[in-house]
């Protein structure tokens, strides 16, 4: 059985209560189902981590914590996974779609000579990829011609699940020696931002998000989001005057999520905003203009006030919860 | 020496206007580019380098900003309203051979076209948007600059460039979902930029009277010396091998609220066991 290699990014710093993030866990699931899982980690190894990597089947570890690969921007964890990759000739390479596994694949497909697919939602046997393009109004499968095929997976595109059988990890600590190239975009200074304590915009089963109608206090959008145990989005108006933070917008420009349930208040529904949920399960909508954009797509709309709508449809949940 | 002249390339790629209807067509599945402008997110770019060179003393101080497209014949479109909009001269590449490249074989594309560009004048920077509008990859910028052996800065919210005794320096912030972080790379560097980072100017009267005397150069892969077998479907390393439509949403039920609009809807998401 081929080698599929995952790529893990300093998994003890993903927040969450469980040992691996979700992501993490998706494409173990997914790389246990097409090949031999073997990860490649950037970081240190707890023994928390490993176990967590055993149990969802990882025959193998190959990890790296050089300093470089967190001082540089992408290129040195990139020049890692295809230091990896060139040894191991995997069937396939499995990262998360986030904006810098994207950027980490795009180059280990320069480096190995291998195909890039991004956005990936779905995988089969063959290795072909679906995924939906033209912001969802398209799904298409495509596949790498290439020996290895990389692939980023969105969010949700399988069920995560130990495996049936754990296995036991061994671990090989690798040595990376860097090109000059590779060293050139230093991260001088970072900030960190306050974490929020709900569930990650783009895994999250259940998003609330609020627009311009907001005018200021997304009190409302947040109160309704922690009776469902739902993250926080918002349109790029939202976003821009300042209500909320960036990468709480959805859309063109901020996250494409596909949850469950979308609720959306207060947004006009411009293709750009659209473009990032149009794919969710159910959209309902709370707009007080019934020529909003945003109900062609919604499956309920509501034509009234945010501030009366939400804040009732919260007690009300709060009461039947009890 | 203090601000010295800049010679940017900025990519500019035409696309189907995002707020029509968009379409894959052919046998390979490719975007019918029938109604299409320059990408929205590339006038950031745009708009990131004639600032650039606008503090350092624009055109007149020796600074140039080059617009280039990698497209069919009427890709130029996007070139011509880039120079509208102030790009100083323009670059189309163009030839049957590139139909039906995929990023990695436009990231080589684009990297021959760019080292072709150097020898008359070295490019300090080149400044992409943060995503096509209709491949919405991303992937270009870090294959380009991994194909170049450039420094990568990418999805930059601001950016600034620095001479310190002749080292000229590029620092972007990035903002990531967890943190924010300032990057920095010596010139020359690739640089994808964010709709975070300006307010894109639009073209007025004036720039798109001497839009019209500016040179747009058409190049084939043969003037960048590129093997045709390398580029277009041939060279590409992924294929799609069919495509769907996916049915249009529909609207469902509308409301309006008299009073009890916040019950109707838990209603509604208890009958769809989402509480
Ligand atoms: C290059 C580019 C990229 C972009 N990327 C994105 C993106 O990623 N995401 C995004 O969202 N947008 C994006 N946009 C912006 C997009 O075009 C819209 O301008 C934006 O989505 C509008 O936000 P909005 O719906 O909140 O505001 P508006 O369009 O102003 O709509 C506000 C809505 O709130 C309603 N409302 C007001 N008060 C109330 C109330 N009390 N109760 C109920 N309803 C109320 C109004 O009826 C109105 O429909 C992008 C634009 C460009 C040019
Ligand atoms: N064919 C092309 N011609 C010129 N620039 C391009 C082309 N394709 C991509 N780009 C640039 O690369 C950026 C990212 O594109 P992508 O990786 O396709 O999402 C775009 O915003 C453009 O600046």
């Amino acid at each position: 059985m081929s080698a599929v290699l995952v790529f893990v990014d300093q998994p003890s710093a993903h927040g969450g209560a469980a040992a691996l993030p979700q992501s993490t866990q998706e494409l173990l699931a997914l790389a246990r189902a097409v090949g031999e899982p073997v990860v490649v980690l950037a970081g240190p190894l707890s023994g928390e981590v490993l176990t967590a990597l055993g149990a969802h089947g990882a025959s193998r570890i190959y990890q790296c914590e050089q300093s470089e690969l967190f001082e540089y921007l992408v290129a040195p964890k990139a020049d890692f996974l295809t230091h990896v990759a060139a040894q191991l000739q995997p069937a396939a390479v499995l990262l998360e779609n986030s904006a810098e596994c994207k950027e980490i694949a795009a180059r280990v497909g320069i480096a190995l000579s291998a195909g890039v697919i991004s956005d990936a939602v779905g995988l089969d046997a063959g290795l072909n990829v679906q995924k939906s393009v033209l912001a969802g109004s398209y799904t298409v499968t495509a596949r790498a011609t290439t020996a290895t095929a990389v692939i980023t997976v969105k969010p949700h595109s399988v069920h995560a699940e130990e495996a049936a059988v754990p296995a036991l990890p061994e671990v090989e600590v690798v040595s990376v020696i860097f090109g000059p190239a590779s060293l050139a975009a230093r991260i001088i200074d970072r900030t960190g931002k306050p974490a929020s304590g709900r569930p990650e915009l783009t895994e999250a089963r259940i998003v609330v998000a609020g627009g311009r109608g907001m005018e200021g206090n997304f009190g409302p959008v947040e109160e309704l989001a922690d009776v469902l145990g739902a993250a926080v989005g918002a349109s790029r108006a939202a976003t821009d005057a300042g209500w909320i933070e960036h990468s709480a917008q959805v859309g063109q420009t901020g996250k494409t999520v596909s949850p469950q349930l979308y609720i959306s208040a207060g947004i006009s529904g411009a293709i750009q905003q659209k473009s990032g949920m149009q794919t969710s399960k159910v959209i309902v909508a709370v707009n007080r203009d019934a020529e909003s954009p945003v109900f062609d797509i919604a499956d309920f709309g509501i034509v009234g006030d945010l501030f009366t709508v939400l804040p009732q449809a919260t007690e009300e949940i709060k009461r039947r919860k009890g | 020496m203090e601000n010295s002249a800049l010679n940017i390339v900025v990519l500019v790629k035409h696309v189907p206007d995002v707020q029509l209807n968009r379409h894959l067509t052919g046998e390979e599945n490719t975007v019918d580019r029938s109604d299409s402008i320059l990408s929205e997110l590339d006038e950031y770019a745009l708009e990131a380098a004639l600032q650039l060179v606008e503090a350092r003393g624009g055109v007149a101080a020796g600074n140039n900003v080059v617009a280039v497209t990698m497209g069919p014949a009427g890709a130029v479109a996007a070139v011509k309203k880039a120079l509208q909009i102030g790009a100083f001269e323009g670059v189309h590449l163009s030839d049957e051979a590139l139909a039906g490249s995929d990023a990695a074989a436009t990231s080589l594309a684009l990297a021959a076209l760019i080292r072709h560009l150097s020898p008359s004048r070295p490019v300090d920077l080149i400044l992409t948007g943060m995503a096509s509008t209709d491949g919405e990859t991303s992937l270009l910028p870090a294959q380009l600059a991994a194909r170049l052996g450039l420094p990568q800065l990418t999805f930059a919210a601001s950016l600034e460039v620095t001479d310190d005794g002749g080292v000229r320096r590029a620092v972007i912030r990035r903002d990531g979902d967890s943190q924010s972080e300032v990057v920095q790379a010596t010139l020359p560097a690739v640089i994808s930029v964010t709709d975070q980072i300006n307010s894109p100017r639009y073209p007025n009267f004036k720039g798109i009277m001497a839009a019209k005397k500016k040179t747009v150069t058409t190049l084939t892969v043969a003037d960048i010396a590129v093997d045709p077998a390398q580029v277009g479907r041939a060279g590409s390393w992924t294929v799609v091998e069919s495509a769907q439509v996916r049915p249009p949403r529909t609207a469902g039920t509308i409301i309006n609220d008299e009073g009890n609009a916040g019950l109707l809807l838990v209603d509604f998401l208890a009958a769809q066991k989402l509480l």
